[in-house]
C-alpha cells in the first residue's frame, strides 16, 4: 500500500453508476462507472477528447448527464438547484485555465466565496485565506491582481481560493497543462501536500511523475469509456489493454 | 595605421537637404504657411462677402430682439416680443439637453433589456431581439423619426376623437395630456420625505457592510432603498392629508388646455433617438456580456456562488469594462443626433439657433461655430470623463 | 484489482428527450417554468406583430390601380408607389435620358463584381477601372457632355442620388482618411496637430452642423461670383466628415499592426513612403475593410439628412410625394418603403463585414 493510501477509509465519497452523457447527438461518456473512496487519490489520464474533463466536470454539475446516477457525498446530482449547490460547497475544482476573477484581488478572490456562500465574517474570511496562502507559499501576494502574477503563482491562488471553502473533495482539471514547463513543479507541490494530508482528490493530469508518486488508482479513458482501471504500479509496469499500451508509449516517449 | 577615424566631423558635412530633422523642419514649416494662407484666403473672402451683402459680424446679434416663436420651452420665460437670440440660445441648448438625457435614459434601459433578451436561452425570445436590433440598426434614423411623427403621431385621431385612459389621460395628434399636479400647503415634506429616503438608504447600505463584515449576514439593501425611497413620500403623503390636487386637462371643441402635455415633436425624437440608439446600446452590453469568459461563470458555480451573486459580483462588473466605453460614445452619438430635429420641427439648438436665428440675422459664422462649440463641449466633457473611467477600472496587468 | 474493458462499448443514440424536434423544444423554449412563460408571451406577441404587418403590407394591400381612389382594402396602398417608382428611383431625371444612370448601374456592378471576386487574377486593372476609369465614366454619363444631353444636378434625385452622395464621398473620404490618419500618427507635431484638430472637431459636431456649414458658409468662403451648386457643396460636407471617421478606422488598422513591420521595411532600406504604400498601409487596410464598410454604411445612412438643406435623395422624394394633395394619408407606406430600401442596402453590407471579418480571422489562426 502505497503511503498515501494510509488515509483511505471504506466510506464512499463519489459513486458513479452507469453514466452516460451526450453532446447532442454525440454519445460524449459512456457507462461510466467508478467508485471513490474518502481520502482516495484519483488519476485520470487519456487521450485528448476522451471525455476525461467531461467526466469530471459531470462530479459538481459543470455539465449535466443524462443517463446513470451520480452521488456525491451521500447526494445524489438531480436537478435540484439545492442539492447541485450543497454539493458544489463540498467539492472544490481547479480548472486548466485558472479562472480567477481579474478584477478582484488575490485576497478577495480567496473570501468571495466563503463570504457570500458561508456567510463568514470578513475578518474570519480573510484569516482563513491568509493561513490558505501561506500554504500555497504566497502569502506575499495577497493585495495583488490576478494580471500581476505568473501562471504557477495563478494556480496555487486557485487551489488556495477552492482550499478557503473547506472542500472534502477536490477536482483538478489539467491544473499543470497552461503552464510553462518551470512552474509546473511548484503547483504540483502543493498538490503533492494537499494529497499528504489526506483531500480526497480526483485529477486529470498528463503528469505520469505525480500518478506514480501520489495516485491510489490511476483511470484510463478513451473515446468517452474507462478503458482500465489499476493501481499506478501495476497500471505502468502491466498495462493490460492494447489502447492503454499505445497511449502510454506515445506520452512516456514524448514526455 | 592611420586611418582617418570617422567621427561628428563627418556628420557635420551631410547637406542640410538630407538631414531628417531639417527636412521635418521645412515641411512643417511649409504646412503652418499653406495653413495659414489657406485661412487668409478665407477670411479675406468672407470678409469682402459679407461686406458686399451688408451682413454684420460680432456677437452683437446675440442681445438682440428674436421676433420669433418656439413651440416648445422649458424651464424659462420666452417672448418672441421680447426674447433675444441669446435667449433662443440657451433655449436651444436647454431642448437638447433635455431630449438627449431622455433619450439616454430609455434607450439604455431599451438596450440594456434587448441586449440581456440576445442572450436568452429561450430560441424564440433570443430571435425576436435579434430581429430587432438588425431592423432598428440598419434604417437611418432620420427615415424612423419621419415615420414616428408623420406616420404615427401626426396620424392620430384629433382633439375631438382623442384616445383617452379614463377621462384625465388623452392621447391625439396635438400631444399625450395628462394631468399636472397642484401642490397645496404641506406638500413641501413630501420632496424633503423622498431626500431623507435616498440618505437612509445610504447609511441602511454602509451599515449593512459592516454587518457583513462582522457577522456575515448579508441584508437586503436593495428592498430596504426602494422600500425607504418610494415609501417615506407616501407615507408623508398620507400624513399631510394628500396635500396636493390635480388639474386636469380640460377637452375643448378644438382645443385642450390644463394639465400637462407632451407634444408630439418631443415624443417622436424621444421614441425615435431611444429606439434608435437602444439597438445600438443591446449589440454593446451583449457583446459586453459575452466578453466574461465562461470560465469565470464556471469558477463561481463551482465554489458554489448562487447565479444572481456571481452575475451580480463577477460577471457585471467585469462586463461593464467592455461596456462603458462604447456606451458613451453611443450617448455622445444619441445627443448628436438629436440635431435632427431640424427635420420634424422640435425646437433644439441646430433647429431654432443654426436654423431660424441664422435665416433671420445671416450671421452664419458665429452662429455655426456657436453651435459647433456647445457640441464641442459635450464631447469634451464626456471623453474627459472617459479617460477617468479608464484609468480606474483598467485591469492590473503585469 | 485492475479492471479492464476489452470490448467497445457500442455509441448509443441520447434519450428521446434530448433530441429531434421534442430535445430541441425542451431546451430552446421550456427548459423552466419561467421559460415556458416567456414563449408563450413572446409567441402571442410575435404572432400578432406578424400578422400584423403582413396584413398590412401583403394580405389586405392594393397592389393594382393607377390612383388614390383604386385604394379600396384597408392595407398598404402599393399603387402611390407603384405611380412615383420612376421619381423614387431617378428624381426628376428626364424620362428619356434614364437610361444613362442605368448603364452606369451596370458599369458599376461590373466593375465591383470583378474586384471582389477572384474571376480576374490581378486586381490591379479591376481596380485601376473602378477607382480611376469608371467615376470619369461617370460624370460625363450622368452630367453630359460627348453628344450627350446636359443634365444639371438639381435634376438628380431618388435613389440615384442616395447612391452618389454615397459613393462620391467614400470615394472621396478614403484617401483623405487615410492622409489625416498618417498625418495623426506622424512625428511631426504640427503636422500631427493640425490633424488631430481636424477629426476631434469634425468627430464632435453633428453631420447636420456640417453640412449647414457646406451650404450656408462655403459661398462666404469663395471669391464672389465663384460657387458650386447644391450637390457638390452637400459632397464637400459628407466627404469631410467622412474622412474623419475613416481617419479613425485606418488608424485603428496602424495600431494593429506590430511595430516590427515598419521596421522591417526601413532595414530593407525602404524610406517612409515606400514602407508606407508597400508594407504598412496593405496590410493595415485589409484589416480594416470590416470597419470600413461598417464606417460606409453609417455614411450611407446619414446621406438622408441631405433632406434638410433640400435636396431630392430617395427619402425626400418620397416625404415629397407624401405631401402631395392627390396622395395625402399615405406617410406609413411611404416610410415604410423607403426604410426597406435601406434595410436590404444595409443588413447586406453588415451581413458582408461580418462575413469578411470571420474570414480574416480564420487566416489569422492558420
Amino acid at each position: 500500500m502505497s503511503e498515501a493510501a494510509k488515509h483511505m477509509n471504506d466510506e464512499v465519497a463519489i459513486q458513479i453508476n452507469g453514466m452516460h452523457k451526450w453532446y447532442g447527438e454525440f454519445h460524449v461518456l459512456r457507462d461510466i462507472n467508478l467508485s471513490v473512496h474518502r481520502g482516495e487519490k484519483i488519476v485520470v489520464c487519456g487521450p485528448s477528447g476522451s471525455g476525461k474533463s467531461t467526466m469530471i466536470r459531470c462530479i459538481n454539475r459543470l455539465e449535466e448527464h443524462q443517463q446513470g446516477q451520480i452521488i456525491v457525498d451521500g447526494i445524489e446530482l438531480t436537478n435540484d438547484v439545492k442539492k447541485v449547490d450543497e454539493i458544489r460547497r463540498e467539492v472544490g475544482m481547479v480548472f486548466q485555465h485558472f479562472n480567477l476573477f481579474p478584477h478582484l484581488t488575490v485576497l478577495e478572490n480567496c473570501t468571495l466565496a466563503p463570504i457570500w456562500v458561508r456567510k463568514t465574517p470578513k475578518e474570519e474570511a480573510e484569516a482563513t485565506a491568509m493561513k490558505f496562502l501561506e500554504r500555497v507559499k504566497i502569502p506575499e501576494q495577497a493585495l495583488k491582481y490576478p494580471g500581476q502574477l505568473s501562471g504557477g503563482q495563478q494556480q496555487r491562488v486557485a487551489i488556495a481560493r477552492s482550499l478557503c471553502m473547506n472542500p472534502r473533495i477536490m477536482l483538478f482539471d489539467e491544473p499543470t497543462s497552461a503552464l510553462d514547463p518551470e512552474m509546473i513543479s511548484e503547483v504540483l507541490d502543493t498538490m503533492i501536500s494537499l494529497a499528504e494530508e489526506g483531500m480526497t482528490m480526483v485529477c486529470v493530469t498528463h503528469e505520469m511523475g505525480f500518478a506514480k508518486t501520489v495516485a491510489d488508482r490511476v483511470i484510463f479513458m478513451d473515446q468517452g469509456e474507462i478503458i482500465e482501471e489499476a493501481p499506478p504500479e501495476e497500471f505502468f509496469d502491466n498495462p493490460q489493454s492494447e489502447r492503454t499500451k499505445l497511449f502510454l508509449s506515445q506520452i512516456l516517449h514524448n514526455g | 595605421m592611420t586611418a582617418d577615424v570617422p567621427g561628428m566631423s563627418e556628420g557635420a558635412k551631410v547637406s542640410p537637404f538630407r538631414d531628417p530633422k531639417v527636412r521635418a523642419l521645412f515641411f512643417q514649416i511649409l504646412v503652418i504657411v499653406t495653413f495659414l494662407a489657406f485661412v487668409y484666403y478665407i477670411a479675406d473672402n468672407t470678409i469682402t462677402n459679407l461686406e458686399k451683402r451688408g451682413i454684420a459680424s460680432g456677437f452683437d446679434f446675440l442681445s438682440q430682439n428674436s421676433g420669433f416663436d418656439i413651440g416648445i420651452v422649458l424651464f424659462v420665460d420666452y417672448n418672441a416680443q421680447t426674447s433675444t437670440h441669446g435667449d433662443v440660445l440657451l433655449i436651444g441648448i436647454i431642448n437638447t439637453l433635455a431630449v438627449s438625457l431622455s433619450g439616454i435614459v430609455l434607450a439604455t434601459i431599451i438596450g440594456f433589456v434587448f441586449g440581456v433578451l440576445r442572450l436568452s436561452n429561450n430560441w424564440l425570445v433570443n430571435k425576436i431581439a435579434s430581429v430587432y436590433i438588425e431592423v432598428v440598426r440598419n434604417i437611418p434614423l432620420l427615415v424612423q423619426l419621419l415615420f414616428w411623427y408623420l406616420a404615427v403621431l401626426l396620424e392620430l385621431p384629433n382633439v375631438r376623437e382623442s384616445a383617452k385612459i379614463g377621462e384625465s389621460i388623452a392621447l391625439n395628434n396635438r400631444g399625450l395630456y395628462f394631468p399636472s399636479i397642484v401642490p397645496e400647503a404641506g406638500f413641501w415634506l413630501i420632496p424633503v420625505a423622498f431626500a431623507v429616503g435616498i440618505i437612509a438608504t445610504i447609511f441602511v447600505s454602509r451599515w449593512a457592510h459592516k454587518r457583513q463584515d462582522e457577522t456575515g449576514q448579508p441584508f437586503p439593501v436593495i428592498s430596504t432603498g426602494f422600500g425607504l425611497i418610494l415609501g417615506l413620500p407616501i407615507v408623508a403623503a398620507l400624513v399631510m392629508g394628500l396635500p396636493f390636487g390635480f388639474e386636469y386637462p380640460a377637452m375643448g371643441r378644438f382645443n385642450i388646455s390644463g394639465g400637462w402635455v407632451v407634444k408630439p415633436e418631443f415624443m417622436a425624437l424621444f421614441l425615435g433617438l431611444s429606439i434608435y440608439t437602444g439597438g445600438f446600446i443591446a449589440e454593446i452590453v451583449r457583446s459586453g456580456i459575452n466578453a466574461v469568459s465562461h470560465g469565470q461563470t464556471e469558477a463561481a458555480n463551482s465554489l458554489g456562488i448562487k447565479p444572481n451573486i456571481t452575475m451580480r459580483l463577477i460577471i457585471i462588473p467585469q462586463a461593464l469594462r467592455v461596456i462603458i466605453p462604447p456606451l458613451t460614445s453611443q450617448y455622445l452619438n444619441l445627443t448628436k443626433n438629436s440635431s435632427l430635429a431640424t427635420a420634424i420641427g422640435y425646437s433644439e439648438i441646430v433647429a431654432i439657433f443654426a436654423g431660424t436665428s441664422l435665416n433671420q440675422t445671416g450671421q452664419a459664422i458665429e452662429i455655426i461655430a456657436l453651435t459647433m462649440l456647445f457640441y464641442l463641449t459635450i464631447s469634451l466633457i464626456i471623453s474627459v470623463f472617459m479617460n477617468w473611467y479608464n484609468s480606474r477600472i483598467a485591469l492590473v496587468e503585469r | 484489482m485492475a479492471i479492464v474493458r476489452t470490448e467497445r462499448h457500442p455509441e448509443l443514440p441520447p434519450p428521446v428527450t434530448q433530441t429531434g424536434v421534442i430535445g430541441w423544444m425542451r431546451q430552446n423554449l421550456f427548459s423552466s417554468w419561467f421559460n415556458t412563460i416567456l414563449t408563450i408571451v413572446s409567441a402571442y406577441v410575435a404572432y400578432h406583430a406578424i400578422y400584423a404587418f403582413l396584413d398590412f403590407a401583403i394580405i389586405n394591400a392594393n397592389f393594382a390601380g393607377t390612383s388614390r381612389d383604386d385604394c379600396t382594402l384597408d392595407g398598404a396602398c402599393w399603387v402611390f408607389i407603384k405611380q412615383r417608382f420612376g421619381q423614387i428611383m431617378y428624381g426628376f431625371y428626364p424620362e428619356a435620358e434614364r437610361w444613362r444612370v442605368d448603364v452606369g448601374y451596370v458599369l458599376g456592378a461590373i466593375g465591383i463584381f470583378l474586384v471582389l471576386s477572384n474571376v480576374v487574377k490581378s486586381k490591379k486593372w479591376p481596380a485601376v477601372y473602378l477607382f480611376i476609369v469608371y467615376p470619369v465614366i461617370c460624370y460625363f454619363l450622368f452630367y453630359g457632355g460627348f453628344g450627350l444631353e446636359v443634365v444639371e444636378t438639381s435634376q438628380w434625385g431618388g435613389l440615384f442620388l442616395t447612391l452618389v452622395l454615397a459613393s462620391v464621398s467614400i470615394f472621396v473620404a478614403l484617401p483623405l482618411g487615410i492622409i489625416l490618419a498618417l498625418g495623426r500618427r506622424s512625428e511631426m507635431p504640427v503636422v500631427r496637430m493640425v490633424c488631430v484638430g481636424f477629426i476631434e472637431l469634425i468627430r464632435a459636431v453633428p453631420l447636420i452642423s456640417v453640412l449647414f456649414m457646406a451650404s450656408v458658409m462655403l459661398p462666404l468662403f469663395l471669391p464672389e461670383g465663384q460657387n458650386f451648386d447644391k450637390l457638390v457643396r452637400a459632397l464637400v460636407g459628407m466627404s469631410l466628415f467622412s474622412a474623419a471617421y475613416m481617419a479613425e478606422v485606418v488608424r485603428g488598422g496602424l495600431q494593429a499592426l506590430p511595430k516590427g513591420q515598419m521596421e522591417a521595411a526601413k532595414s530593407l532600406g525602404l524610406g517612409y513612403w515606400q514602407s508606407m504604400g508597400l508594407i504598412i498601409l496593405p496590410q493595415a487596410l485589409k484589416i480594416s475593410i470590416p470597419s470600413i464598410v461598417n464606417t460606409f454604411i453609417g455614411l450611407f445612412k446619414d446621406t438622408t439628412l441631405v433632406l434638410i438643406i433640400g435636396l431630392f435623395d430617395l427619402l425626400s422624394v418620397v416625404k415629397a410625394g407624401t405631401q402631395d394633395k392627390d396622395w395625402l394619408g399615405l406617410a406609413t407606406e411611404g416610410y415604410v418603403f423607403v426604410a426597406a430600401v435601406f434595410w436590404v442596402f444595409c443588413f447586406g453590407m453588415s451581413r458582408y463585414s461580418i462575413w469578411l471579418e470571420n474570414k480574416l480571422h480564420t487566416g489569422h489562426k492558420r
